[in-house]
């Protein structure tokens, strides 16, 4: 590992030598995936910037029905955090399944999208949430919706220059009720072979809103269009349930790597979506 | 690489250093310390056997790097006991039979005592997502969690508030 290493004081200065860097260097934010790439090779920055003593992007906030969380939250503190647990469990289950707890204590929820990898844990759990990321840089502030932010494995709309800063989402409806079911190899420190996100807004008996999104199974994490389009309007039941997997089970679109088999990927889609929904019952 | 200026305190003893910027906590504990108590397993984060705690919390040190913990705390093994008597956790490790090779152990012990820091009186279930960081390759995790269990119930004191 041989790099330069700055630690600014302040945003601004971080993003001022972002822009003067002209993109030979690698913000560090918990540094769980980062120090491993540079370990293993996979990147060699010129500079690494240490931006995770900045404390004003380790905020979480309500403002006007909108939640906004500072990129550097650990994942750890995320999943503390009261106003999380009471308004975004799905989101705090998410965060509760990366790594271990020495992992979820330095990792933080910008970085694990700023790696963008299509297994990331909380990734699902915000395209459920209908969340935007929150990217900075000295030229100004653009906010891109999370399904607008990735394109491809590992790769996103983050220009070198840019700063993830935070995450905002509506606050959920009081009576909108989500879940994040992961399957992995066991139960800590494991990649998600497949996870399934949702969040399930009903009126009276019926569906009124379901936004379901799909970890692992493709180059990005991906929506289940025509899964969510049946479920809207339906009573949750065991039939519907029995339909709506098999329906999600089809949307997936996994590939067979050394960690599980398209197959069994795509069926066990369908499957971590009805157990989540026979949960809601 | 120009070297950086660093100030930390380790188990409460202040040091002014110059580092390397790549240097990793892991390192600058074992090799500029001499605090060899920190093992190295698998240099990323898959085993815990590099845990030790960071303002309070259980950490990788092979995954953090020298320069992020300026002006913060760390405790380490060698923090844990007070000369030659043992740390309530070590003692009960030692009684329940919970160590066989040893280098698993400083960063298990390091994490239920975060566990301890956070939680004094944790369940079951919350000793084992504690440790499901750390890797144990021959003791087996029963013994290791019957000692945590031991250890929280034998002292309502506030000795693991002072880590």
């Amino acid at each position: 590992m041989k790099f330069e290493y700055q630690r600014p004081a302040t945003l601004e200065a971080a993003l001022k030598f972002l822009a003067a860097a002209g993109g030979d260097c690698a913000p560090l934010a918990g540094g769980t995936d980062l120090l491993v790439m540079i370990q293993e090779g996979l990147v060699g920055p010129r500079t690494v910037l240490d931006i995770s003593r900045l404390e004003e992007l380790k905020n979480i906030r309500e403002e006007d029905g909108r939640i906004e969380i500072g990129a550097l939250v650990s994942h750890g503190r995320a999943a503390a955090a009261k106003l999380l647990r009471e308004k975004a469990a799905l989101l705090v289950e998410s965060c509760l399944q990366i790594g271990s707890p020495q992992i979820r204590a330095s990792g933080t929820i910008g970085g694990n999208l700023v790696m963008a990898s299509p297994s990331g844990d909380t990734i699902p759990a915000l395209y459920a949430l209908g969340a935007g990321v929150v990217l900075k840089s000295v030229t100004g502030t653009r906010t891109v919706a999370i399904e607008d932010f990735f394109t491809g494995v590992k790769k996103s709309v983050r220009r070198p220059d840019e700063l993830l800063t935070a995450i905002v989402f509506p606050a959920p409806e009081p009576s909108a009720r989500g879940f994040y079911n992961k399957l992995g190899q066991r139960k800590a420190l494991a990649i998600a072979k497949v996870s399934v996100a949702a969040l399930v807004t009903r009126k009276g008996e019926k569906v009124e809103k379901v936004r379901i999104a799909l970890g692992a199974v493709a180059p990005t994490v991906i929506r289940a269009p025509r899964t969510e389009e049946y479920l809207a309007g339906r009573k949750l039941d065991p039939e519907t349930i029995a339909a709506a997997r098999s329906l999600c089970a089809g949307e997936s679109r996994a590939i067979t790597d050394l960690r599980s088999t398209a197959g069994y990927r795509d069926r066990m889609a369908g499957l971590l979506l009805a157990r989540g929904l026979e949960d809601l019952l | 690489m120009k070297k950086i200026k660093l100030d930390i305190t380790v188990n409460g003893v202040k040091h002014s250093l110059k580092v390397d910027p790549n240097l990793r906590l892991l390192d600058l504990l074992r090799e500029e310390l001499d605090l060899t108590g920190t093992k190295e397993g698998c240099g990323i984060g898959e085993c815990g056997a590099c845990t030790v705690i960071l303002d309070g919390k259980a950490v990788n040190s092979c995954l953090i790097l020298a320069g992020q913990c300026a002006g913060r705390e760390i405790v380490t093994i060698e923090g844990l006991s007070d000369g030659e008597k043992l740390h309530p956790l070590q003692q009960a490790f030692l009684d329940h039979g919970a160590v066989q090779c040893g280098f698993c152990t400083p960063g298990m012990i390091l994490s239920a005592a975060a566990l301890l820091h956070a939680n004094p009186a944790p369940t079951e279930d919350e000793i084992r997502v504690a440790i499901s960081g750390n890797l144990c390759r021959c003791t087996g995790y029963t013994q290791i969690v019957e000692a945590v269990q031991a250890a929280a119930g034998k002292d309502k004191g506030d000795w693991w508030l002072q880590i």
